[in-house]
């Protein structure tokens, strides 16, 4: 018998796009050899709504609503990296209380997406419990949501220039209710997940990708970090003021699925205690900048002012017109380096958008981390670079 | 470290260069595209500077601007610098009749989907990609949708009033 000879027999399947471990509308197609994954394809486009072109016919504080869309999960980062790139085109500046509350705000943000993404990460991994005491914890930063902006999801609440509404009367109350809770909440997830003999089988030397590789495929934010590579956009070129927080930038060594789960547990922490400090340091102030034709006038003003009334109409009807320039930049989003590149020509409307996705690009280095591996590790691997495919899309 | 990059520049693609341009403290490189691969092997490799990350690449269409004399189309390559924390934009004009370029995916993985994204929206070629093809948008899609040429349509929902009707697009 000459079994030399026999081709490879190898099999298709496809993994999505409904699958709910895949994390929204994802197909992969993966060649199986046996159980080893021979070659993984990942397909996406099925949520593209070309928000890129629609931006190009909108007044600029008009944009601002279809970012919250892109990553669902994690609205006021969106916001927060187009506001700062619309600010620095037009190079103006925003009052302190308006960056304190900013990284406040973006901070319980990132504790938010992690929380759902323990949670769907510890469910495909067949922890189904850690689902709903994920949920229990970020409902108090949706409630916080629900206070600052009137909405629980598409908050829309940082604008150009400031904040849409000021900051509700009972903020300090609520950060605190939330920095007191969530802490013994991440304890939990800790004591469920750390030592548990089948999340650590199904994570350690799981989908593992070196520094190098990291790099090369364009990975940021936790995944890169996994892998050891020290970059935070946070840390490495600071905005909104994040030079004055004191905090760690968590780091693993293998690169593998474990150790993008430490370091984002880790995270949570530091944000939180990031979030305490800007709390801690809100001074008093507007929580708007005083920019006249681009920053909407207080509404008292408006009501008794007659200039008020008039620049409140021309920025509304008319928009704002920043110079001809292009700029770029970069938040440490909670997926990763969250870019927008901002095109103008003068006009009010943009002459380009360009949102540099940090899933879009992580989720292209997911044949390099299972290509070898088990079909079931797809899963886990899937889960640990943290995509949403309304981001991977747009 | 703008002015090491200029010095750089000046002493080892001196023809490459076409223009400088530093906007709100970013500096942007315009370069001509027959170098561009090399200028890119050179700054990742470089000890000094380590641009290791290609963070992103846009692209941007000038149809109907004053701009559009240097070329319709321009690329736009962002390279970062971990050990240097530092940013770079290079940019590449290309003209509407031949809009090609050299593809990176020879030096960094990640330009692969990027460079289908910018090639399924824009429609720029890149030459030498291992699988250039439609990425984001329907397969039955015809045309770039992030060309300024490309109209942006508004297709009238089909309700029980409507049902009947042929769909009704407005341009």
């Amino acid at each position: 018998m000459n079994t030399a000879a026999k081709p490879r027999r190898t099999m298709n399947l496809n993994l999505g796009p409904q699958h709910p471990a895949t994390h929204g509308v994802l197909r992969v197609e993966l060649e199986l050899d046996g159980e080893t994954v021979v070659k993984a394809t990942p397909h996406i486009g099925f949520l593209h709504t070309g928000i890129e072109k629609t931006a190009e016919s909108k007044l600029y504080y008009k944009v601002i609503p279809m970012t919250d869309r892109m990553d669902y999960l994690a609205p006021m980062s969106n916001n927060l990296g187009y506001c700062l790139a619309v600010e620095k085109l037009l190079g103006i500046d925003v009052p302190e209380k308006v960056k304190y509350a900013r990284v406040c705000l973006t901070e319980l943000t990132r504790v938010m997406s992690h929380l759902v993404w323990i949670g769907t990460h510890a469910l495909d991994l067949g922890a189904m419990s850690m689902l709903l005491y994920a949920f229990r914890e970020r409902e108090l930063i949706i409630d916080l949501y629900e206070a600052c902006a009137g909405q629980r999801m598409m908050t829309t609440y940082f604008r150009v220039g400031g904040l849409a509404y000021d900051l509700p009367k009972d903020f300090d109350k609520r950060v605190k209710d939330i920095l007191q809770k969530v802490p013994p909440g991440i304890r939990d997830y800790e004591r469920l997940l750390n030592n548990n003999k089948i999340f650590r089988q199904r994570t350690i030397g799981v989908a593992r990708i070196s520094a190098e590789d990291a790099i090369n495929c364009g990975l940021t934010g936790p995944s890169l970090r996994g892998s050891g590579v020290n970059y935070d956009v946070r840390r490495a070129n600071p905005y909104c003021g994040y030079e004055k927080f004191n905090f760690q930038v968590p780091l693993g060594k293998n690169g593998d699925v474990y150790d993008r789960y430490l370091v984002r547990v880790e995270e949570m922490k530091q944000s939180l205690n990031i979030a305490r400090q800007a709390l801690e340091g809100m001074p008093e102030g507007p929580y708007r900048a005083h920019v006249p034709g681009v920053v909407l006038p207080p509404k008292e003003d408006v009501l008794s002012k007659m200039e008020s009334l008039i620049f409140h109409f021309k920025i509304i009807t008319e928009g704002f017109h920043p110079p001809k320039g292009a700029v770029y930049q970069a938040i440490e989003a909670p997926k990763g380096e969250l870019g927008y590149y901002i095109s103008s020509d003068g006009s009010a409307k943009p002459h380009r958008m360009r949102v540099r996705p940090p899933s879009f690009v992580n989720l292209s280095a997911l044949p390099k981390m299972v290509e070898g591996g088990l079909v079931a590790d797809v899963i886990a691997a899937i889960g640990s670079i943290d995509i949403v495919l309304g981001e991977v899309d747009r | 470290m703008d002015d090491k990059i200029r010095q750089y520049f000046e002493e080892n693609f001196k023809e490459a260069m076409v223009r400088l341009d530093t906007f709100r403290d970013q500096l942007s490189l315009y370069i001509r595209k027959e170098f561009l691969v090399d200028i890119c092997r050179d700054l990742k490799d470089n000890d000094e500077f380590r641009f290791e990350l290609l963070a992103d690449i846009c692209s941007l269409d000038w149809l109907g601007q004053a701009d559009e004399t240097e070329g319709r189309f321009e690329i736009i390559y962002n390279l970062y610098s971990i050990k240097n924390r530092y940013r770079l934009l290079l940019k590449v004009r290309l003209p509407v009749e031949n809009p090609e370029i050299d593809t990176l995916t020879n030096l960094w993985q990640t330009a692969n989907w990027l460079e289908r994204e910018v090639f399924d929206l824009m429609g720029i070629h890149f030459t030498g990609h291992p699988d250039l093809s439609k990425i984001v948008t329907p397969d039955d899609l015809e045309g770039h949708p992030l060309r300024k040429d490309f109209p942006l349509t508004y297709e009238v929902p089909q309700f029980s009033w409507n049902k009947n009707d042929p769909p009704e697009v407005i341009r």
